[in-house]
Parts: structure tokens; C-alpha cells; sequence
């Protein structure tokens, strides 16, 4: 039985969340809150998601046993869901499928998205192909420049993807951009966020489609190992992914949830995209109250990490919630300490995660190595990394 | 009484409609922001909306964000935009000031804290984007015990149950954002902002403004024919962005009496 009931009518996690918008969206809002909730159990529309998620995406998405990392690591066993292993590479396209059928159903020729690494982009781009939406994506410039191989595709998927100059020029701008565009071309638009951020009911829309992780994997660990691990892991920007594979774990006893935030240069230089494991206030930005990296006049301050895809101010508002509830816990990784895992799970199991996965994985790391040899670290493998191949030769000074 | 309210029952005694041009607090420099406020006023305006510089300004057009981003490049914040306004009433007493920005610099500074600041200095009026009336409660209960009113939107979109919700909330005025989009986005049609404004009086007796695309006399004068208030910000704006430091005043001072005269 499912104890845990968030968020409430409003989309209020305790005091996170809710719906903070410019009074021209508050229609789109209600609009899209009132068909989600006929659409959210109609058995023909989760029929149809059904059907997609397993022909066009591949899922169930399998579970591997890192058998050689868990060795060399030396400690804990290490299971990977295998996200990476998705149709576009990544978590976000369970997502994108599920608010695309939606915005069929309510009748929008037009999809927009926000993306940081891309790979929201792309999964919006591939869904609004197949479905024969008109698509356009927001991604801040200085992401262009260091997510190339992403933009080709979204670009090769018909999509018209606009470089954000504003602020940062990274996700939250073009966060904003695409509310910018959603609030002008709203009566024909239907905007596909890729977090569990904005808005409600985006947080809980996100993680509900996104929950099939945790649900997959839940089942999946009892076959295979006859129980459930004793700690689930995920990198956390916004945190849909972490979200997806946490939220179906909540009510289970004895299963830690940790995300894992980008600590960039590290959590005491300040330049890290971490709210969660520093001392953030709370405020309000994209729709939502939750913790967030701002200076004293509660300005938006700049975040670093070495992956686009975390490289984000603020975090979802139920992350917030289960923080504060303490019944997920939050922890920051470097850049070094991402590279050096990203490294590690190429060389021992032929996988090449994304730079964000590898967050999640250079904490399991550390966490498997004091652990018993019979216990069982959970790690979402959110996404491949292919994307990455550019800023990893960067890095080593290698011309591709 | 209120300054808000005793400036639109003068301004009605007199059959006029009030003029609300916005800047953005410390754009192009802070130095400029009380000097162009006080020559506003001499110009024909009748209060001041004053823009808090926010850093990600969701609801507005590429004016005002750069605006926004010029500011800042200054470190002006909420707690410098206090500061000038309280510059600015050591010299003028009567003219309504209502702030225009966004939830997190008063999140930041703690709601209770804001409201008191607010009015310590000399604040009227506030107007914050994205605290719709939903989640505005505390902050209409802080702002009302320093009776400082807080002034909502409506849009194009506002259905006229909504309206209701919004109007109960209301205090000062109304501000009816003419257009779907953004600030400065485009024209207004005027026809349509007039049903509306029509509509909108029908369920409430606070005075009502129209903003958000008026951006030439001629739009300004067809506007005062039927709205209490014309807010002008994009047009404003770009007129600080496009003019030197030494012409900044005279230039602003002209296109408010452009405006004044357009709307008498």
C-alpha cells in the first residue's frame, strides 16, 4: 500500500512546490492540470504509454550486475538499472513520450522544451517526429557549444533548435526562455518540461511518468536477487531521474535513498550546482519553492559542473521535501571524482555512462567500499555517454 | 488614505487618467535611477512603477531583461532598490512608488521583513510577477498591515470566475496586461483590451491600468480613453537604453510629456 500521498491538490510538497507563475499561464496550468488528472488512470492512454515504452523505447530496461566494478571497487554489489539502454540514450524519453501523447489528446500541434545536456531535447525531438508535432527546443548557448553531437541530432529529427544568449546561457535560461515562448503561443503549444521542476502539476507529472524506473526495478531485484537493495542511487539536477527510481522505493523500509549533486570544483570553492548538499535558502524560481543557489538579494547566482544536465541553480520540489522529511539523503561528487568513475566503469564493464550518471556512480563508489560483500547499491544508470565524447577528449587534450 | 487611492481620486476629480511609466531600478546606474524618477514626475507622471532587477525575469521581453542584466551588473538589489526609493521621498512625498519584480528577492529577504522595509522607505504599492493570488496570502497579510497595497494582473486569459478570485485579493488597482506573451512583445489591439477592461469593471470598482504593449502615443491616448491608468515600460526602457548619459534625462522627460500630453 502506498502510504506516502504528495504532493496535495495544489502541488505543495510541506512548503515546496505549488505554482508560482505570471498570471498569463495560470489558464495553460489549470488547462493542463484538469486533462492530466481525466488522463492519469484512463486506461486507453496508459495503454497506449504502455505500448510505447515497450515497442518503441525497449523497456523494460534490464538490470545488470557490475560484477568486475564491484570486485575492483572491493566492498558492496553494485547494480545498474540500465536507462542508457533507452531508444535516445537516456531516462528523459519515458517522460517525453507520456506528455506528448497528452498534448495529442489536448489537441497542440506544437511541442517546446527546455534541454541542459541535450538529451530532454532529443527525446522531446525523436517523440514530436513520431508523433508529427511541430518542435522546438530552448538549450543555452555555452550547452550548444559543449553538447554538439546533441544538437545534430535534434536538428537531424526535424527539430529547430534556438540558443539562449540570456544569463548563464545554460538550463535555467532556457528554462525561461521556454516559458517566454510557452506564455506567447499559448492557445497552440504545449511545453514538455524535462525535471521534475516548473510548475504544477509538472513535479508530479514528471516523476509519475518517470516512476516506471522504480516500479521496473522493484520487481526486477526481487527475481533476480530475491530482495531489494539496501540503497538506491541517482544524480540529481533537477532530479527526474532520481525521482523516477526513488518514489516507488519511498514506502519500502530500509532501502537509503541518496542523490547525488553536482560539487563541480568542489562543495567549499562555491562553484558547484549542488543546493541540496550545501546550505541553500529556500526560495522560488521556475514555477516552484524549493532550495535554491542564490546570493543575499535572492538573485539566481552561476553554477558549475563539468556535465550540462546538472548544471542547475535549483533542484525539484519533492528532492526538497524528501530532504527535509530526511528520508532521502543528499551528498555532493567532483568533476574529478565523476571522470575518474566515468573512467572506471568504461575500462571493467564496457559501458560508457553520461558525466551525470557518472556522479551517481563515483558515489557508489565510495559508499560500496564500506559495505559488506553481501549488500546491494541500487545505481540508476540514467543515460549513455556518447553525448560526453567531446568534453572527455577536451579534458585529455585529444582531437577528435 | 493611501497615496495609490488619493492619487486616482484627485486625478478622477479632475477627469484625468493617470500616467505609470516603469524603469528598472539602477539601469543604466544606480546614480540615474532617483534623478529620472523626480523628472518623470516634473514630466507628467503620476506614479512610478519601479522595477527590482531579478536575474531570471521569466515574464518579460529582451527590453527589459537587458535592462535587468545592466542593473545588476551594478549589484543593484532589493535592499539597494529600499535605498532609492527612500532617496527619492526625501524630495517628493505625494508620488505614489509601487515596486514590480519577482517572488525570490522578497522570499529572500523574508516576507515580514520586506513589507516592513517597504514601508519604512516609502513603498506603496507591490506587484510581484509570479506570486499569483494562490499563493500570495502571506504576503497580501504582511503588505496589508503596513497598508501597502497589492497590485495583481490580469490577462487576456482570466476567466471571469477567476477575476473574481483576483479581485477580492486586489488593493490600489488592476493591472490588465494586454496581451498574451511577454513584456514589450507587440501591439496591443485596442478594441479587444477595451471589451476586456469593460468586462473586468463590471466586477470590481478598483480603478483599472492597462499595460504590456503600449508602446507610442497614439496606443497611450486611445488607451486613457476607457482604462483609469496607461503603464508604459518596454518604450521607457528603450528610450534609457538608446540615450547617452548626458541626454538620458532630457530624453526620458520628453517622452513622458509626449505621453502626458497624448493621454490628456
Amino acid at each position: 500500500m502506498q502510504l506516502y500521498d504528495m504532493p496535495d491538490e495544489r502541488g505543495h510538497f510541506g512548503q515546496f512546490g505549488g505554482s508560482f507563475v505570471a498570471e498569463t499561464l495560470v489558464e495553460a496550468l489549470d488547462e493542463l492540470r484538469v486533462m492530466y488528472e481525466k488522463y492519469r488512470h484512463d486506461p486507453e492512454f496508459l495503454a497506449e504509454y504502455a505500448y510505447d515504452l515497450k515497442h518503441f523505447v525497449g523497456r523494460p530496461s534490464p538490470i545488470y550486475h557490475a560484477q568486475r566494478w564491484s570486485d575492483k571497487v572491493g566492498g558492496a554489489q553494485i547494480y545498474l538499472k540500465r536507462e542508457d539502454l533507452n531508444h535516445t540514450g537516456a531516462h528523459k524519453v519515458n517522460n517525453t513520450i507520456g506528455q506528448a501523447l497528452l498534448a495529442k489528446r489536448m489537441g497542440k500541434p506544437r511541442v517546446i522544451a527546455e534541454t541542459g545536456a541535450g538529451q530532454h531535447g532529443v527525446a522531446t525531438a525523436t517523440i514530436a517526429a513520431r508523433l508529427g508535432l511541430e518542435c522546438v527546443v530552448y538549450m543555452g548557448s555555452e550547452d550548444v557549444k559543449r553538447q554538439a553531437p546533441n544538437v545534430f541530432r535534434m536538428k537531424l529529427l526535424g527539430a529547430t533548435v534556438v540558443p539562449v544568449e540570456s544569463g548563464s546561457k545554460t538550463l535555467k535560461d532556457a528554462l525561461n526562455e521556454a516559458m517566454r515562448d510557452w506564455v506567447t503561443n499559448i492557445s497552440d503549444t504545449f511545453y514538455i518540461i524535462g525535471t521534475v521542476a516548473g510548475p504544477h502539476p509538472y513535479p508530479m507529472m514528471v516523476r509519475d511518468f518517470q516512476a516506471v524506473i522504480g516500479v521496473e526495478a522493484k520487481a526486477q531485484m526481487q527475481e533476480m536477487v530475491g530482495r531489494q537493495p539496501d540503497a538506491v542511487v541517482a544524480c540529481v539536477g533537477g532530479g527526474s531521474n532520481a525521482m523516477g527510481i526513488f518514489y516507488p522505493y519511498i514506502d519500502v523500509p530500509n532501502v537509503r535513498l541518496i542523490g547525488v549533486e553536482a560539487a563541480g570544483h568542489g562543495l567549499e570553492t562555491g562553484k558547484h550546482a549542488a543546493p541540496l548538499s550545501t546550505d541553500s535558502a529556500v526560495g522560488v524560481l521556475h514555477g516552484n519553492r524549493t532550495y535554491l543557489m542564490q546570493d543575499q538579494d535572492g538573485n539566481i547566482i552561476e553554477t558549475h559542473s563539468i556535465s550540462a544536465g546538472l548544471d542547475y541553480p535549483g533542484v525539484g520540489p519533492e528532492h526538497a521535501w524528501l530532504k527535509d522529511i530526511k528520508r532521502a539523503e543528499y551528498v555532493g561528487i567532483t568533476d574529478d571524482e565523476a571522470m575518474s568513475a566515468f573512467h572506471g566503469l568504461c575500462r571493467t564493464e564496457g559501458i560508457i555512462p553520461a558525466l551525470e550518471t557518472s556522479h551517481a556512480l563515483a558515489h557508489a563508489e565510495k559508499m560500496a567500499k564500506s559495505m559488506r560483500k553481501d549488500e546491494i547499491i541500487l545505481v540508476n544508470l540514467s543515460g549513455r555517454g556518447d553525448k560526453d565524447i567531446n568534453t572527455v577528449a577536451q579534458l585529455a587534450n585529444i582531437t577528435l | 488614505m493611501s497615496r495609490i487611492k488619493s492619487t486616482f481620486a484627485s486625478l478622477k476629480a479632475n477627469n484625468k487618467k493617470a500616467l505609470i511609466p516603469y524603469i528598472t531600478a539602477g539601469d543604466p546606474h544606480p546614480n540615474f535611477t532617483v534623478e529620472m524618477m523626480h523628472a518623470m514626475v516634473a514630466s507628467g507622471a503620476d506614479m512610478i512603477e519601479l522595477g527590482v532587477p531579478f536575474s531570471d525575469p521569466m515574464a518579460d521581453g529582451p527590453v527589459i531583461q537587458r535592462a535587468s542584466e545592466r542593473a545588476l551588473a551594478h549589484k543593484v538589489g532589493l535592499r539597494k532598490v529600499l535605498a532609492l526609493v527612500q532617496e527619492f521621498r526625501v524630495n517628493d512625498d505625494n508620488t505614489p512608488v509601487i515596486l514590480m519584480g519577482y517572488a525570490n528577492p522578497i522570499e529572500a529577504m523574508g516576507i515580514a521583513q520586506f513589507a516592513a522595509n517597504a514601508k519604512a522607505v516609502g513603498v506603496d504599492g507591490v506587484l510581484t510577477v509570479d506570486y499569483p493570488p494562490e499563493e500570495s496570502e502571506a504576503v497580501i497579510a504582511e503588505l496589508g498591515k503596513h497598508d501597502i497595497d497589492s497590485i495583481f494582473l490580469l490577462s487576456p486569459t482570466t476567466e471571469a470566475k477567476r477575476i473574481d478570485l483576483v479581485v477580492k485579493q486586489a488593493t490600489g488597482f488592476l493591472y490588465y496586461v494586454s496581451l498574451k506573451g511577454v513584456t514589450g512583445a507587440a501591439n496591443l489591439d485596442v478594441e479587444e483590451v477595451k471589451g476586456r477592461v469593460a468586462a473586468i469593471r463590471k466586477q470590481t470598482h478598483l480603478p483599472v491600468g492597462v499595460g504590456f504593449g503600449v508602446k507610442d502615443a497614439a496606443t497611450a491616448k486611445s488607451v486613457a480613453a476607457f482604462a483609469d491608468a496607461v503603464v508604459v515600460g518596454s518604450r521607457t526602457v528603450l528610450t534609457i537604453e538608446q540615450s547617452s548619459e548626458e541626454d538620458l534625462i532630457a530624453n526620458i522627460s520628453a517622452l513622458i510629456q509626449e505621453l502626458r500630453t497624448a493621454i490628456d
